[in-house]
């Protein structure tokens, strides 16, 4: 087989090549060699302290102390209790948002959509301290509770039963994204759309029952599929606001919390490696599933079957 | 038009049903936008909230009854004598305010702010009375926390360290963008789809060999880590910078082409000049990401605090001077109002930018 038609063209590969070189450059460096070699190191115990460097092979000891870690199970179950209560905010909350600023009704929509954007740039710690301001002991929150008759407001961030709350509500600031796409997928549903509905009689929750929920399944599989991958990947904010130490009770030891202890204060290369291993199959195991159910529900306006 | 003046069933003409029709929309307007700017006001508090503490007196934290605004007890000064104003309930029911000039447990002296020599005694320990709290600004946290966390020397390694991998991004994913958005190529494709699957490779899986890579070159606690990996490309904008490219008509580079440009002046004369729409988003995304970063400069630059940037000195900080109220809360908005401008400035950007990765707008 003849790899090029013509000179011309192998000219032009060669310029490809060039361009695309620091890419090719990247992937290998930082992707391809990380890759493989966090594979392999999941089957040596390794020690990096000071200037000696020791690798020695272990088999399939890492992975079989995973499997008996209780620790690490807790940490798994903790990060997806998180993310059965994380993902459905993470997901309405954003969709009623947009739906309020694709009002016609609104007046200055502009405005408002930069506001709710904003804080999605505000560095997070920034973020974390705001909210740790808010939801003190004697903050605001609790302040508008006892107004609202409640006689003992929660510690947020110190009661077992509230930090998971308490982190939503922190993890709302960052739904500027998740709105505009939303919005931009509410602005993509044609408008004749809802004229010939309006002519049939439907109402509002008909209307957007019958047509724009289904119109934006797209929008909604895209927010999930990040929104997933963002709590199975939970790890900064937590790791912030209780110092990574899992109070109270263990309640905030996430997996990429352990992970990164692991590493990085236990010195255990070879055991992190086969957590971030773990992590990686939970994560391929729910995209694929995510992608399974994708043709049942999600509606491609362009798409030829 | 006969029917403009005709009385329809609800006993309404034509005109007064459109009035009413309107008068309607205009109520669902004001309404609409009274929940969203509710909604918008409750989103915010935090913030608000984080600016009115930064601005307190560390008295003001501790002391009971004091405002959720930033305050100070109001008092009076005479001479070189200063005189703190109280709320002091009198024997009739009512109460008042009234300086306090000699305070005992049994009694105290007090007097009319307004003519401080019509003292009297009153029965009561001067403790149970409450502050009189008037409105004042504590600018003074900002100054004292821009010398104890030196701030000058945070911002400027944020700064460093942002524009130097901004450049870095911009440059290497427009050659790569332009790569694969105007060039055949065997394999394109397939390199094309690998780069997108990078994208949800999670950084846990590469992060300890990369540490170790890092650690020995002898890059930890230097600024390499952070700014090397920027000149190779990231797939997010590369895909981002492609999806312009492509909108960019063919017939502009075969023009240039004819007249013997090669393909690097074609990118520098026909594509750059057309894209600045991207490239100013690539920008504002990267800079803004560079200087809320948090993970990489906590990981790579732990043992060197005088080369961290903002966010990590904040949390450092934080740790810190947790118990005194208002320094915490001024480094933060000193930490976060950078990118907010910035965001304002190029709001447009930012939201086109965001809706082109979904490939919603292809």
């Amino acid at each position: 087989m003849k790899l090029f038609a013509s000179s011309s063209a192998r000219r032009e590969a060669k310029w490809a090549y060039a361009f695309i070189s620091p890419w090719i450059l990247g992937l290998v460096v930082f992707t391809a060699f990380p890759i493989i070699a966090s594979l392999l190191l999941t089957f040596f115990s390794a020690q990096l302290t000071g200037d000696s460097r020791n690798f020695t092979f272990v088999g399939l000891d890492n992975w079989a102390r995973f499997f008996s870690d209780e620790k690490a199970w807790a940490a798994l179950g903790v990060t997806l209790r998180f993310m059965l209560l994380s993902l459905p905010v993470g997901l309405f909350i954003p969709l009623m948002v947009a739906i309020l600023l694709n009002s016609k009704a609104l007046i200055a929509p502009g405005l408002f959509r930069v506001l709710w954007f904003l804080p999605y740039v505000i560095p997070f710690v920034a973020g974390v301290v705001a909210w740790r301001g808010v939801l003190g002991q004697d903050g605001p929150v609790n302040g508008v509770l006892h107004l609202l008759g409640v006689e003992n407001p929660p510690f947020w961030l110190n009661d077992i039963g509230w930090i998971y709350p308490a982190l939503v509500l922190m993890g709302i600031w960052g739904i500027g994204s998740a709105i505009i796409v939303y919005l931009a997928g509410l602005g993509g549903v044609p408008t004749e759309l809802y004229e010939a509905a309006t002519v049939d009689g439907a109402g509002w929750w008909s209307s957007f029952r019958h047509i724009t929920l289904p119109m934006i399944t797209p929008v909604i599989f895209y927010n999930l599929v990040l929104g997933i991958a963002g709590s199975l990947q939970y790890f900064l904010v937590p790791f912030v606001v209780n110092g990574g130490n899992g109070t109270p009770g263990g309640s905030t030891l996430f997996f990429n919390i352990l992970q990164y202890k692991t590493f990085f204060s236990y010195q255990d290369p070879g055991y992190g490696s086969v957590l971030a291993w773990v992590l990686f199959i939970v994560t391929l195991f729910f995209s694929l599933v995510l992608f399974g159910t994708q043709r049942r529900w999600v509606y491609y306006a362009g798409e030829t079957k | 038009m006969t029917t403009m003046a005709t009385v329809g069933k609800d006993g309404l003409t034509g005109a007064e049903r459109k009035e009413a029709k309107h008068r309607k929309t205009t109520r669902r307007r004001i309404l609409t936008t009274f929940v969203v700017a509710i909604l918008t006001f409750v989103f915010f508090a935090p913030i608000i909230n984080l600016f009115s503490s930064s601005l307190k007196d560390p008295d003001q934290a501790v002391a009971t009854g004091a405002p959720i605004w930033p305050a100070r007890p109001k008092s009076i000064t005479v001479g070189t004598e200063t005189y703190t104003i109280y709320k002091v309930p009198l024997e009739d029911g009512t109460v008042k305010e009234f300086a306090l000039i000699k305070s005992g447990r049994q009694q105290s002296t007090l007097a009319d702010p307004l003519d401080l020599t019509k003292t009297f005694v009153w029965k009561g320990s001067w403790r149970t009375l409450e502050n009189v709290w008037e409105f004042s600004f504590a600018i003074g946290n900002y100054g004292a926390v821009w010398k104890l966390i030196n701030f000058p020397q945070l911002l400027f390694n944020t700064i460093v360290i942002a524009i130097v991998g901004t450049i870095g991004t911009v440059l290497s994913c427009t050659l790569v963008a332009y790569g694969f958005a105007r060039f055949r190529f065997p394999g394109r494709d397939r390199l094309f789809q690998v780069m997108v699957a990078t994208i949800f490779i999670p950084g846990t899986v590469t992060l300890i060999p990369t540490y170790i890579l890092f650690l020995n070159l002898g890059w930890i606690g230097t600024w390499l880590p952070l700014l090397v990996p920027t000149f190779v490309a990231n797939a997010f904008d590369v895909f981002l910078m492609r999806q312009y490219f492509l909108t960019i008509p063919r017939e502009h580079d075969e023009a240039a082409q004819i007249e013997g440009a090669s393909p690097m002046e074609i990118l520098r004369k026909v594509i750059i000049p057309q894209s600045w729409p991207v490239i100013v988003a690539v920008t504002i995304f990267h800079f803004v990401y560079s200087w809320n970063d948090y993970f990489g400069p906590l990981i790579y630059l732990a043992t060197k605090p005088e080369l961290q940037p903002l966010g990590v000195g904040l949390n450092r900080f934080s740790g810190i001077y947790y118990t005194r109220a208002g320094y915490v809360e001024a480094a933060t908005i000193l930490t976060l109002i950078i990118p907010v401008i910035l965001f304002i400035a190029f709001q447009r950007y930012f939201v086109r930018g965001v809706v082109v990765t979904t490939g919603l707008d292809k």
